[in-house]
């Protein structure tokens, strides 16, 4: 963490442009006496380059591009119930299936979970990420670093440990009858257990974007704004955020993403009749059930994080 | 002691005390810490139940010390976990240093090397089994495992270390060059002492996206090649997660609590000696 913090840090110098090689020392414009000598080296570079990119390429290539493009293969193939799983022709049953009016309310209810998580992510981790960025002084790590120990403990094992603190005669369903808003069976196999599940396990892929964007915040610009007549709230929505909008798209992406593919949050906390676009998918596969189904529904939810990958802006790029 | 940090720091904003940041922080903390404290205090609970508090005792702690079948696995996972660390620290350390100058398609390099952490882990996870057992022929087990963990940590060593490289002069280098060190020297010399702690950072998150994987390695655990985490979802739908796995995540904690102690006195010792 220390390399985010020491990159992001001191607001106020001037990063290094990305784009121009020009005018730089080593770059193009180089005195003419040593310009042989910088091309070689130049050419030495990119040479070093590419062979610095290639195992992490081959790799990509070998485990993530390769079989992503299979998957969308096998999506326009026929299922096959014997041991070869997919076989020809190619057809576009998979597709008619997987956009059934049957496959919506699973669809709608992945979305809700995974928007209400990555919500309360954005509303618990916005304050914790400007307090630990800005105002806690040489306790900046820890504090950071005592966002992350909470996740050395296994996924499942939390999972389990919220299971006990919203069951019936858990802690908190115990907190929430002393103002009677305590309900019958707890709040286990509910909606609220499984948005709490998610919001729980993908808090810190928002609190780092947002503790980079953080501490790059020039807070002069929170008193230009309140010295040109901008209220408390004024200054939040035109000034904070606008500022903070990379890290928040960074962060939002980050959840957003796992969280609705993740099917083992709600199997867990929300009861048998709580399937969601990742646990279709994986009765799929698991079972060997429809495996061009479920390649269908995944390329389908690919394109669906495409459409945001491309749509995230500009500027969100500096973080992610 | 943070009220008073705070204090400090709030000049900026008039000598307004954040009463409200504050009272939102430590209800986030509150947050991150209820299961884990929660979790901590079962494990020294004397029955199996998950809800209600009989006595104090040590026993899972030793059954977990004695749990054949768990320790296997744990092996299995730390093995898996640390080599899952070192590949993806030494490919994404590479790739982030490649792409610290601008050259022709460092855009789409940077947008292959992000992909992973946007597509979400069971289509990861499908693809990989797919790929394995139709097109490849990989066995299950150790060898996809590890394929599939260093697939999707690779990107946030590159993220980590593409942001403190961000922050390094760039006529260190140069320097180094023009004072006649080769590259072998100039990486030794120059940029690997600045890039330790960004390198450490993301190995250490590639270690713990490992350890903790349950979706991807799902699919591509085989016989005698299950991680932990595999094995305890496997017996969670049915009867729960056993007090040896609270046992087992609760020392997980206090050991990486302790490490990041280690970590911020030896941040602090270095940076008292610099200032001398």
């Amino acid at each position: 963490m220390d390399g985010v913090t020491r990159a992001s840090g001191g607001p106020r110098r001037p990063r290094p442009e990305p784009t121009s090689g020009a005018g730089r020392p080593g770059g193009a414009a180089r005195p003419a006496r040593s310009r042989g000598r910088g091309r070689a080296r130049a050419h030495g570079r990119s040479l070093a380059g590419w062979a610095a990119l290639a195992p992490a390429g081959l790799w990509l290539g070998a485990f993530f591009v390769v079989p992503v493009a299979l998957v969308a293969q096998y999506s326009f193939a026929t299922r096959d119930l014997g041991i070869a799983r997919v076989v020809l022709p190619w057809t576009l049953d998979a597709y008619r299936l997987a956009v059934d009016p049957a496959v919506l309310p699973i669809f709608w209810r992945t979305a809700a979970y995974s928007l209400s998580a990555t919500l309360a992510c954005l509303v618990i981790g916005l304050p914790l990420a400007w307090f630990v960025a800005r105002h806690a002084g040489r306790w900046r790590l820890v504090l950071l670093g005592a966002v992350l120990v909470p996740f050395w403990a296994s996924h499942l094992a939390r999972i389990y440990a919220w299971k006990a603190l919203l069951a019936e005669d858990g802690p908190v369903n115990r907190v929430l009858g002393l103002v009677g808003l305590d309900r019958p069976g707890g709040l286990l196999l509910t909606d609220v257990a499984v948005v709490v599940g998610l919001t729980y396990g993908y808090l810190p892929f928002m609190v780092l974007p947002l503790y980079v964007v953080c501490r790059r915040f020039d807070p002069r610009l929170l008193e230009a704004s309140q010295d040109l007549g901008h209220g408390r709230l004024g200054t939040f929505v035109r000034v904070v955020l606008p500022g903070l909008a990379p890290g928040v798209v960074a962060g939002s992406l980050l959840v957003l993403v796992p969280s609705v593919g993740d099917f083992v949050t709600p199997a867990l906390l929300g009861g048998v009749n709580q399937l969601t676009f990742g646990s279709v998918i994986d009765d799929q596969f698991r079972g060997g059930n429809n495996w061009p189904l479920g390649s269908a529904l995944a390329v389908l939810l690919l394109a669906a994080v495409a459409v945001l990958w491309v749509a995230r802006g500009r500027r969100a790029r500096e973080v992610l | 002691m943070t009220v008073e940090h705070a204090g400090r720091g709030r000049r900026a904003a008039r000598g307004r005390r954040p009463w409200v940041l504050l009272a939102a922080v430590v209800g986030a903390y509150a947050f991150l810490y209820a299961p884990i404290l929660w979790l901590a205090l079962l494990s020294f609970n004397d029955s199996r139940s998950v809800s209600t508090f009989t006595g104090f005792s040590l026993r899972w702690y030793a059954e977990l010390l004695t749990d054949g079948q768990v320790l296997d696995a744990l092996w299995l996972t730390v093995r898996l976990a640390a080599s899952t660390a070192v590949v993806a620290a030494v490919l994404g350390t590479l790739a982030a240093w490649a792409l610290r100058r601008p050259f022709r398609g460092r855009g789409l390099w940077s947008t292959v090397l992000a992909m992973p952490l946007v597509v979400p882990e069971v289509v990861l996870g499908v693809s990989l089994l797919a790929f394995c057992v139709k097109l490849a022929g990989i066995p299950l087990g150790f060898g996809a495992l590890l394929a599939a963990h260093v697939t999707f940590s690779l990107s946030f060593v590159v993220i980590v270390v593409r942001a403190r490289l961000a922050g390094l002069d760039p006529r260190l280098e140069e320097a180094a060059a023009d004072l006649g060190a080769g590259p072998l020297t100039r990486w030794r010399t120059v940029t690997l002492p600045v890039l330790w702690p960004a390198i450490g950072a993301g190995a250490a998150f590639a270690f713990v996206l490992s350890f903790d994987d349950v979706v991807t390695s799902s699919y591509l655990s085989g016989v005698g090649g299950t991680p932990l985490p595999v094995l305890v979802y496997g017996q969670a739908s049915r009867r729960g997660v056993s007090p040896e796995i609270v046992a087992l995540s609760t020392s997980m904690v206090v050991l990486s609590t302790v490490l990041l102690v280690l970590a911020v006195l030896v941040v602090a010792r270095r940076a008292r000696h610099l200032d001398r």
